[in-house]
C-alpha cells in the first residue's frame, strides 16, 4: 500500500525540486513537512558540482560563452544540487522574464542572469524587478540600449508591464510610454566598443566578453511623469515600486507561481489558494519564498486535485530522470549530447523560443515530442548500473522474501519511482507485462543479471505511461 | 491514415552555419572576386560556367548536370532588408518568415496546418534529424522527427527483439484507452497512439524500397536516402526536412566547403537520379538554402558571417534558370562589406506555397510578395 507521507513528501519535492530518492523521501518524512518546506525555503547553503571541477572536464564550459556548452552546465548544477528549488526558482524566473540566446548570441550574460535568479530569485519582487531591468541580457534582449532621454524605445517598458508584471488591460498605452521614458540611460556599459566589435567580429557579433549594466545621467529623461496615476519626476526605481504594489501585479506572479508549481489549471480551490497567496504577497512585502511557503503548505498544494496536475516540462523530465537514475554525477565530455534531449523535446535551455516564454502545460506533448521524452526517461530508468536504479532494485528485494509476485513487482516498482498514481488499466497492462516471466525472484541476484534486467525493463515501461509523463 | 496515393512533395535541405554563396556560384568573369578574395576563392579554371559570368563550385557536378537538362533554379541575391549576422537570428527569419519581428509560428508548420487541418495524417512532415527546426514548429501541428529511419520509434535502445516487441504492444494498450478520461489523459493517448502509428507507418518504408541508386556516405545523403523511401512508399508526406552543416566556415574553408558541397550535391544527384528510376521525377522539389552568405573579403583561410546568399530550388518540374539579380560587388553598392541582397526570400516562399502546394501564401509568409516563376505550367 502506498504511504501518504511518503507520497505527499514525493509531490512536493516534484514540484520544489526535480524529485527525489526513497532514501531522501524518508528523512524528509522523518524531519516533517513543513521542515522540509523550510529546507527547501532556505538557499543559503547550496551544495553543487565545483565549477573548477567541471571545467577541467570541458574547455566550453569555462568560458560558457557558446550556447550548448552554457545549458550543459546548467543542467549540471540542476543535476548536482543540495538545494534544488533554488534552481526550480531559476528556471521559473527564465520562462517568465524570457531571454533568448537567438538574439544575444552570448551565452554568459545569460548565465549571470541565471545567477542573478539564483541570488534573488526566493527574495522580494520589487529587488528582481529592479535586477532584471540592469540586467545586461535583458538589456539587449529588448532593446533599452536603444532607449534615448530624446527618443523613446518602448519594447522593454511594453514587455515590464504586459509579460513581466501586470499583464495586459491593467494599464494604458500612455503608461508604456512613460515607463520607458523613466528607464531611459538604463543602458549597456561600454557600448561604443561592442558595436565596433560587432562590425569586425562576426562569430561574436556582440562580442566575446560578458556585458555589464552603466547608468547614463545625460541620457535619462528626467521630466515629470504620470504612471498609473502617479506623478513626479519618475526614475526606473520608481516605477518599479508603484509597479510593485498594483494588485494586477499580485495577482499575476501569484497565478504564474501557482500554474508552475501546484497545476497547470487553476480551478475553484485553486484560485481560493492564489488568493491566499496574494495576501501573503502583501503581508511580506512582496517577498517570494513567503508567497511559496503558503502555497506549499495551503491544503490545496497536499490536496489530491493538484497530484499530477501538471504535464512535467522538458527539463524536469530530463533532470528528473537523471536524478532518479543517479547517472551523470561526474563532468563527462559530450555531455552537450545529453542536454540537448530537453532541446528535442521542445525546451532548449537560454533559448526560450520569445519573450513570452514557453508555452507549457498540454503544449509540451506532441507526437515528435512524445517519442523523445519516452525515449529519453526509459532509457535512463532501465540501466540497471546506475546507482539510484541499484537503489531501487535494493529495495524491491527487499520486499517479504525476496520473491515478487507480478503485482507485487509490477507495484512496487510504480511505488519506488513516486508513488505514481497509474490508472486500472495501465496498472493491469504493467502487472500482464511482470507475469510474462512469473514471479521475480531477487534472492541470488547478481549485478546485471536477468532478474535486475527484469526490474530494468519494467522501470522502462513505466518511464513510458502516461502518467510519468505528468508531475 | 495516409493516403497511399502520389503526392507532390517539398524537400527542403538547410545548409546550416551560413554557406558563402560567393564559392557555390561563383562570380570567376568579374575581377572585383578575386580581387577581394585573394586566398579563398575558386580558381576560374576550375569553375564549372553557367555563363560567362558565373558558375557552380568544381564540387556541384551533380547539380550541373541537373542545371544542364534544366531543373535547377538558381535563386540569386536571395535574404531580406537589414540583414542580420547572427547564425540563430536570421535562421529565425528563414524559418518563420518574419524579418521584423520574433515570429512564434514556422512557415511549414503553419503550411502543414493548412493542409492537414485535423491532423489526420501524423506523416504530413517528417523531419530527418533530430530536435524540429522552428520552421515545422507551429502550435498543434505534429511532426515526426526521425533521427535514424532504420530504428526510428520508441525504445530503440532495446536490443532484444522478443523484449522490444512485448513492450511496444504494453505501449500501444496503454495509449489506446481513450474512452471518458480527462482531457490531459486523452491528448496523451492520442499523442501517444499518433506516435506508435507514425513509427509503425514510417518503419515500412524502408522495407518497401528498392533502387540501383548508390547514395554516398555522409550524414546528409543518409537523410536524403531516408527522404527519398519515405517519398517513394506514398505514406501521404508532403514536407521533408533535413539539415547539413556546418557550413560556419571561418577558418579552412576552401577544403571544408568543397566536402559539404560533396555532400548536398552528391545527395541531391542521388536523389533525383532514384526517383527518376521510380518514375517521380516530376513530383518533388527540393529547396536549399542557407541563413546567410559570407563577406565578400576573406580573412585569409576563410570568410566571416555576411548577407545575400543563394538559393536553390531543383526538381523534374522547376523551370530551370537564374532568378534574382547576381549582387553588384562594386564598393559602393556594398553593406558593410556585405553583398546586398535583391530579392526577398519570401518571393521563393510564395510560388512554393502557392504553385507547388496548392496553399494561399500571403498568410503564411506575412504579407504580399512578387513570385518568382520557378515552376514549368
Amino acid at each position: 500500500m502506498t504511504d501518504q507521507n511518503i507520497a505527499l513528501m514525493a509531490h512536493l519535492m516534484r514540484r520544489a525540486g526535480f524529485g527525489a530518492s526513497r532514501d531522501e523521501l524518508e528523512r524528509c518524512v522523518e524531519q516533517g513537512y513543513e521542515a522540509t518546506v523550510e529546507e527547501l525555503l532556505d538557499t543559503s547553503n547550496p551544495n553543487n558540482m565545483p565549477d573548477d571541477i567541471i571545467r577541467r572536464y570541458h574547455a566550453e564550459q569555462s568560458e560558457l560563452r557558446d550556447l550548448a556548452g552554457s545549458a550543459a552546465y546548467w543542467m549540471y548544477r540542476m543535476i548536482s544540487t543540495e538545494s534544488p528549488l533554488e534552481e526550480k526558482m531559476a528556471l521559473f524566473w527564465h520562462g517568465l522574464f524570457a531571454t533568448g540566446y537567438t538574439k544575444l548570441n552570448q551565452a554568459r550574460s545569460q548565465l549571470n542572469q541565471v545567477e542573478m535568479f539564483r541570488r534573488n530569485g526566493l527574495g522580494t519582487f520589487d529587488q528582481l524587478l529592479l535586477e532584471i531591468s540592469r540586467d545586461p541580457a535583458m538589456l539587449v534582449w529588448l532593446d533599452n540600449q536603444d532607449n534615448h532621454g530624446d527618443a523613446i524605445n518602448e519594447n522593454y517598458g511594453r514587455e515590464l508591464l504586459e509579460l513581466f508584471s501586470m499583464g495586459i488591460g491593467n494599464y494604458t498605452e500612455d503608461d508604456i510610454k512613460e515607463c520607458a521614458r523613466a528607464f531611459t540611460g538604463w543602458t549597456l556599459g561600454n557600448a561604443e566598443y561592442m558595436s565596433v566589435r560587432a562590425y569586425k567580429d562576426s562569430i561574436w557579433p556582440y562580442s566575446r566578453i560578458a556585458w555589464h549594466f552603466d547608468y547614463r545621467e545625460e541620457d535619462h529623461d528626467d521630466g515629470e511623469k504620470t504612471f498609473l496615476g502617479e506623478t513626479g519626476n519618475f526614475n526606473g526605481e520608481d516605477i518599479i515600486n508603484i509597479i510593485a504594489k498594483q494588485d494586477a501585479t499580485a495577482d499575476f506572479i501569484c497565478t504564474r507561481l501557482f500554474q508552475f508549481f501546484a497545476a497547470d489549471e487553476v480551478s475553484e480551490q485553486g484560485q481560493r489558494c492564489i488568493d491566499a497567496m496574494k495576501e501573503t504577497y502583501f503581508e511580506s512585502g512582496y517577498q517570494i519564498n513567503s508567497v511559496l511557503r503558503t502555497l506549499f503548505n495551503s491544503e490545496y498544494f497536499k490536496s489530491n486535485e493538484a497530484r499530477f496536475a501538471r504535464v512535467k516540462g522538458p527539463v524536469e523530465m530530463v533532470v528528473g530522470a537523471i536524478r532518479t537514475a543517479g547517472s551523470h554525477q561526474t563532468p563527462e565530455l559530450g555531455i552537450e549530447r545529453v542536454s540537448n534531449n530537453m532541446l528535442y523535446m521542445g525546451q532548449g535551455l537560454l533559448q526560450p523560443p520569445t519573450v513570452e516564454g514557453w508555452h507549457e502545460g498540454t503544449e509540451w506533448i506532441d507526437s515528435g515530442s512524445l517519442v523523445e521524452r519516452v525515449n529519453f526517461a526509459a532509457k535512463e530508468l532501465s540501466d540497471v548500473n546506475s546507482p539510484g536504479i541499484r537503489a531501487i532494485i535494493d529495495r524491491l528485494a527487499a520486499t517479504g522474501d525476496g520473491v515478487l509476485s507480478p503485482e507485487q513487482f509490477a507495484d512496487g516498482c510504480v511505488d519506488l519511482l513516486g508513488p505514481i498514481d497509474v490508472a486500472d488499466d495501465t496498472r493491469s497492462v504493467l502487472v500482464e507485462f511482470a507475469s510474462r516471466q512469473g514471479e521475480l525472484d531477487l534472492r541470488e541476484r547478481e549485478p546485471g543479471d536477468e532478474s535486475e534486467r527484469r526490474v530494468g525493463n519494467m522501470l522502462r515501461l513505466i518511464a513510458a505511461t502516461r502518467e510519468y509523463q505528468l508531475a | 491514415m495516409t493516403s497511399n496515393k502520389r503526392e507532390k512533395g517539398l524537400i527542403v535541405i538547410q545548409l546550416s552555419g551560413g554557406n558563402d554563396g560567393l564559392n557555390t556560384v561563383v562570380p570567376y568573369g568579374r575581377g572585383e572576386y578575386y580581387d577581394s578574395r585573394s586566398t579563398v576563392h575558386i580558381p576560374q579554371d576550375r569553375v564549372l560556367p553557367l555563363n560567362d559570368e558565373i558558375g557552380f563550385n568544381p564540387s556541384m557536378g551533380p547539380m550541373k548536370r541537373l542545371w544542364d537538362e534544366g531543373k535547377v533554379a538558381v535563386i540569386q541575391g536571395i535574404g531580406y532588408e537589414n540583414p542580420n549576422r547572427s547564425h540563430f537570428r536570421s535562421m529565425d527569419i528563414w524559418h518563420t518568415a518574419e524579418p521584423d519581428a520574433i515570429g512564434t509560428e514556422g512557415w511549414l508548420g503553419r503550411a502543414v496546418r493548412e493542409m492537414d487541418p485535423q491532423g489526420e495524417n501524423v506523416l504530413t512532415a517528417v523531419n530527418f534529424g533530430r530536435g524540429l527546426p522552428r520552421a515545422l514548429g507551429c502550435p498543434g501541428v505534429s511532426v515526426a522527427s526521425v533521427g535514424d529511419l532504420e530504428t526510428y520509434g520508441l525504445f530503440p535502445d532495446i536490443e532484444d527483439e522478443e523484449l522490444r516487441m512485448f513492450t511496444l504492444e504494453a505501449f500501444s494498450r496503454m495509449y489506446g484507452n481513450v474512452a471518458g478520461r480527462d482531457p490531459v489523459m486523452s491528448l496523451l493517448s492520442k499523442t501517444g497512439q499518433d506516435a506508435y502509428v507514425g513509427a509503425d507507418i514510417l518503419r515500412t518504408a524502408p522495407e518497401q524500397y528498392s533502387s540501383t541508386v548508390e547514395y554516398r556516405s555522409d550524414s546528409l545523403s543518409k537523410n536524403v536516402k531516408s527522404i527519398a523511401q519515405v517519398f517513394l512508399a506514398n505514406l501521404g508526406t508532403k514536407v521533408y526536412y533535413t539539415q547539413h552543416g556546418s557550413f560556419d566556415t571561418h577558418s579552412g574553408e576552401l577544403p571544408t566547403h568543397a566536402q559539404l558541397w560533396d555532400d548536398v550535391a552528391g545527395s541531391v544527384g542521388s536523389l533525383m537520379e532514384d526517383l527518376k528510376e521510380h518514375g517521380r521525377e516530376e513530383d518533388a522539389a527540393v529547396l536549399i538554402f542557407s541563413e546567410f552568405g559570407r563577406r565578400i573579403k576573406d580573412n585569409g583561410t576563410g570568410s566571416d558571417h555576411g548577407s545575400g546568399g543563394v538559393a536553390f530550388l531543383i526538381g523534374g518540374a522547376v523551370n530551370g534558370g537564374l532568378y534574382g539579380e547576381y549582387p553588384s560587388l562594386h564598393e559602393a553598392e556594398q553593406i558593410n562589406g556585405d553583398l546586398r541582397p535583391n530579392n526577398d526570400f519570401r518571393s521563393t516562399y510564395a510560388p512554393i506555397l502557392d504553385k507547388w502546394l496548392g496553399l494561399d501564401p500571403d498568410p503564411i509568409v506575412n504579407g504580399q510578395f512578387e513570385q518568382h516563376d520557378l515552376f514549368r505550367s
